[in-house]
């Protein structure tokens, strides 16, 4: 059984308050997306900036209402649950925000902003609170002297850890990252990247990885979904969208990825505009009618997409 | 726009409502009603044709249907009878609310005509010798009580150098419509306005001169300067439209601070106006004014309220269309 | 040479933090020539954007202080009055900002913040003006070009702004163009738009182009020579080909391998931080406290950028005895970057 399953999730666009009500027709934000975390996973969401792949991630934890679909999360069924029992849940599902910065409190030391979340949920005496948050510290590879300092005294990267020690304090089962690195440099992300690949390994950690970089998605995850106007539009192992991709959405980011040998410039330029010109060509095939992202469909064991 | 205007214009008609009950209940919970107003102090009427008067007029009906007169009477236009100045409330007002109008706007005029210019120097020459005095006239006019400002000016302009007239709104000899009178009227203006303006200015100076500060680090304005845009233009275009902003949105909430700020001016200058009314009336307990007053300056504040909801949207496409 | 456009000689930017001027720029030198595409390349604080930022001249005079010389067209840039700077500025050398959600004035529509490029350099009557501001607007792929010219920044996608960046840019037919991470707020699939239209512009018009990045893929795409930026100074410039086929510079190489690639299994970490302004090393290699495994001995003193093949510069002589730590990297050699 999968860890976390989504059920045709349906999150809507957020109404402004209106005098009278009108029929709408506005288009949700995550549209009917299904999808299964399985134990032990790392899968990638991908998308571009307004896909709805935060959206989804930030559904999950409760952050955003859903009016349609199911998330079921160790088998039980989030919605139905007591205020009590969800709570419970909510323990073991944790996130990690993009920004550091801006994802810390700025007023509490690192020793307080690890314990927070154990002090929600945990009676702890304040020498097992302490030594608690010094593992996570030291876990995370921060100075132990680190504990009373505040956040605007570390790197962007030191951040991300104590943002990771947090996560990681009530020993979630599901971690979320919502686009962990895309506010480092490159040399601070690749920190950053293994230590998460680590700590993963390390406990056995389920993970949702969101982000709108193709290379980092293929070090991390083992499984992809592609997002598109809210909707999933494919998704496989990363072999299969790699290798085989099957939607011209997924074609299309995969050759807008920057190519890194710069001699093969040309090839690229034309292999982008191959794919453009598929693109205007064959449109029709892969969306409807209204211009909405078609059902996934099944093509090998691992990979689906939404093609007709 | 137009569309929104009607909106908001419908949301006050609730906020109106809501105002008109609250002061209704504070009048009544007034010790006294218009009877023992009326026949204060005259003892050859006895309670019970007091008692009488009051069951004529409906002074004992429920208070929904007293409600709904005396509201009723207020959208014609009848606010009642003045106790102390035996003449319907309503003629009482009618000139002074053009004074206080007149006074209000000239005074909103000449502190934006002098905040701007200050506010723009600071901000841009952050630091330097203009920003240092134009801050510390701030502090000193954001220091100084309106009433001892006002008595200085009336004393040195007024008395010592009789440069302008200390009192009034308009000489008594003037022809009404000809150009003396207007001339006049003005010249009666002009020690109540600075006195007012040069003390309000601060507000205005400390927010444009924070907001140039905050404004001209700002990425457009690099674009501009990139452009080959020329120094002045990138401030008093870029800048000061971006800076100008809270400034716009503040300006129906300072209309109406005016108007309900007039007080101590007009009392100081004995200028005819609503101010000077308003304490005059408290004075002598003269509750049918006051209530008239209140429910007028109420009223004022939601249209300022308003105003300011709807210069926003004109000046700043985001709000206009978002 | 006859064909160079820019040419920065010694260019030092000092800024003044806590009463003290810190060099974010320290003695960079570098030609741009007609028709060609340098990029800049490093991290955040390598003094990339500070070093566009001085030859356009847009650092706040008090808190600067820039030595050295930026020769453009036979005037030396450092040494002009504004208004002389000017008439330059938006004229000859034009500048693509990084965020095209805040480079935009919010209050003034589209088609007035192009046109006031012309009502600044160019003797066009009015309708002329509006004229060429469609005209810009379809040549950076705006079909829609009279609906956005009535309309504001907001009301337009990250992607149009940037592309109206470019037309205001491009408004007076600049010779060089300074983009400062001009894509790195824009979506890949709009990012390769971007790309794509900035290099066929730049074909049209033989321009030359300074890029500022620190995507190594943009580079990879767009530039024709690359520097390389570290601490403020440049550690290694080279044509592009041999920048990331043999590459040199031990900052270049970590740099390369931090970048997942889809092969290794773990990222190439380098050690430390990029040190803050104030306390950069103003001697000796700066790259060294960051590679503790390369003893001292084989660092330069005084390091300098030398030529090692034509048209390869390298600071430092480090590099030659330079190596990728195995366990750094996992299964992978310190074989030189291969592309996948």
């Amino acid at each position: 059984m999968p860890l976390l399953q989504l059920h045709n999730m349906t999150v809507p666009l957020p109404q402004k308050r209106a005098f009278i009500k009108r029929a709408h027709s506005v288009v949700p934000i995550v549209d009917r997306v299904s999808l299964q975390l399985y134990r032990g996973e790392v899968y990638g969401l991908v998308g571009e900036s307004g896909c709805g792949k935060s959206t989804t991630a930030r559904a999950m934890i409760g952050l955003n209402r859903i009016t349609e679909g199911q998330i079921l999360f160790q088998g039980e069924d989030i919605a139905s649950l007591s205020r009590n029992k969800r709570r419970e849940q909510m323990k073991d599902m944790q996130m990690i925000f993009q920004d550091p910065y801006s994802s810390l409190n700025p007023r509490k030391n690192v020793w307080n902003s690890i314990a927070e979340p154990l002090r929600n949920f945990e009676r702890l005496s304040k020498e097992e609170e302490l030594r608690k948050v010094q593992a996570l510290v030291e876990r995370v590879g921060l100075n132990p002297e680190s504990l009373y300092q505040y956040p605007h005294q570390f790197s962007g990267g030191q951040r991300q850890r104590i943002g990771i020690a947090r996560a990681l304090a009530l020993q979630p089962k599901l971690l979320i990252a919502d686009e962990p690195v895309s506010a480092l440099d490159v040399s601070v992300q690749a920190q950053v990247l293994n230590f998460m690949k680590d700590i993963q390994q390390e406990y056995g950690l389920t993970m949702l990885f969101i982000s709108h970089d193709l290379g980092i998605v293929r070090h991390m995850c083992d499984r992809i979904g592609i997002m598109y106007q809210g909707r999933l539009v494919e998704e496989g192992t990363v072999e299969d969208i790699f290798e085989r991709p099957c939607h011209l959405y997924t074609k299309r980011l995969l050759a807008a990825v920057p190519e890194m040998d710069p001699d093969k410039r040309l090839k690229k330029l034309q292999e982008r505009q191959r794919i453009q010109h598929e693109y205007e060509q064959q449109v029709d095939e892969f969306f409807d009618a209204a211009g909405r992202v078609k059902e996934l469909r099944k093509i090998t064991a691992t990979h689906s997409a939404a093609v007709k | 726009m137009i569309a929104f205007i009607i909106k908001r214009t419908f949301l006050m008609i609730p906020q109106l409502l809501l105002l008109s009950v609250l002061i209704f209940f504070l009048a009544k919970q007034m010790p006294g009603d218009a009877v023992t107003g009326a026949f204060m102090g005259k003892p050859n009427v006895s309670a019970e044709q007091m008692e009488k008067i009051r069951q004529q007029h409906g002074l004992n009906d429920p208070w929904i249907v007293q409600y709904g007169r005396w509201i009723g009477d207020a959208i014609r236009g009848d606010f009642g009878q003045s106790f102390v100045h035996k003449q319907p409330v309503t003629q009482l007002l009618a000139g002074r609310i053009e004074n206080t109008i007149w006074l209000s706007l000239a005074t909103l005029i000449v502190t934006y005509l002098l905040a701007i210019p200050l506010g723009l120097i600071a901000g841009r020459w952050t630091g330097g010798f203009a920003d240092q005095l134009i801050v510390t006239y701030n502090y000193v006019s954001f220091a100084t009580p309106v009433f001892v400002f006002a008595l200085l000016m009336l004393y040195v302009f007024g008395f010592v150098l009789d440069w302008f007239p200390s009192g009034g709104s308009v000489d008594i000899r003037m022809e009404e419509g000809s150009m003396e009178y207007m001339g006049d009227k003005l010249k009666h203006l002009v020690l109540p306005v600075l006195s007012g303006s040069l003390l309000l200015t601060y507000s205005t100076v400390q927010y444009l001169r924070n907001e140039i500060i905050e404004t001209k680090v700002k990425d457009f304005v690099k674009t501009a300067r990139a452009k080959g845009v020329p120094e002045n233009v990138v401030y008093n275009r870029h800048i000061l439209r971006h800076s100008m902003l809270p400034i716009a949105a503040f300006l129906g909430y300072e209309i109406t601070g005016l108007i309900a700020g007039s007080v101590f001016i007009e009392t100081i200058f004995s200028y005819p106006g609503l101010g000077r009314l308003f304490i005059d009336s408290i004075m002598a307990r003269d509750f049918t004014v006051v209530t008239a007053l209140v429910l007028i300056s109420g009223a004022a504040v939601i249209v300022g309220t308003m105003l300011s909801d709807i210069i926003l949207r004109i000046v700043d496409p985001r709000i206009r269309l978002g | 040479m006859e064909d160079n456009l820019l040419t920065i000689h010694k260019l030092r930017t000092s800024f003044l933090i806590d009463g003290e001027f810190h060099r974010a720029v320290d003695g960079v030198s570098l030609t741009i020539h007609r028709n060609e595409v340098v990029a800049i390349v490093g991290e955040s604080g390598c003094g990339k954007s500070a070093l566009a930022l001085s030859i356009m001249g847009l650092h706040p005079k008090e808190r600067t202080r820039i030595e050295g010389s930026v020769e453009f067209q036979g005037q030396n840039l450092l040494q002009l009055s504004t208004a002389k700077l000017n008439q330059i500025r938006g004229k000859q050398l034009a500048m693509i900002f990084q965020d095209p959600m805040t480079a935009l004035h919010p209050l003034l529509t589209v088609g007035r913040q192009i046109k006031e490029v012309m009502d600044v350099h160019l003797p066009l009557s009015t309708k002329e003006k509006k004229q060429r501001v469609l005209q810009l607007l379809e040549q950076v792929g705006i079909q829609t070009s009279a609906q956005v010219y009535q309309h504001y920044p907001h009301e337009l996608s990250g992607g149009m702004r940037q592309r109206v960046l470019i037309a205001m840019a491009l408004a007076c037919d600049p010779v060089l163009l300074i983009a400062d991470e001009p894509t790195t707020a824009l979506d890949v699939t709009i990012q390769a738009q971007i790309m794509e239209l900035m290099k066929e512009l730049q074909q049209q018009s033989q321009a030359g182009i300074l890029l500022i990045t620190h995507d190594l893929g943009v580079v990879a795409e767009m530039a024709d020579r690359v520097a390389v930026m570290y601490a403020g100074e440049i550690v290694e410039l080279a044509t592009v080909h041999e920048l990331f086929h043999h590459p040199l510079h031990p900052y270049t190489r970590s740099l390369l391998h931090s970048l997942p690639s889809g092969q290794q299994q773990k990222l190439h970490v380098i050690d430390g931080m990029v040190p803050a302004i104030e306390r950069l090393k103003r001697s000796g290699c700066r790259f060294a406290p960051r590679i503790p495994w390369i003893s001292n001995e084989l660092h330069e003193d005084d390091p300098v950028l030398r030529e090692i093949a034509p048209g390869h510069y390298v600071r430092c002589t480090c590099h030659q005895h330079f190596y990728l730590p195995a366990d750094r990297i996992g299964d992978e050699t310190d074989a030189p970057f291969t592309a996948t």
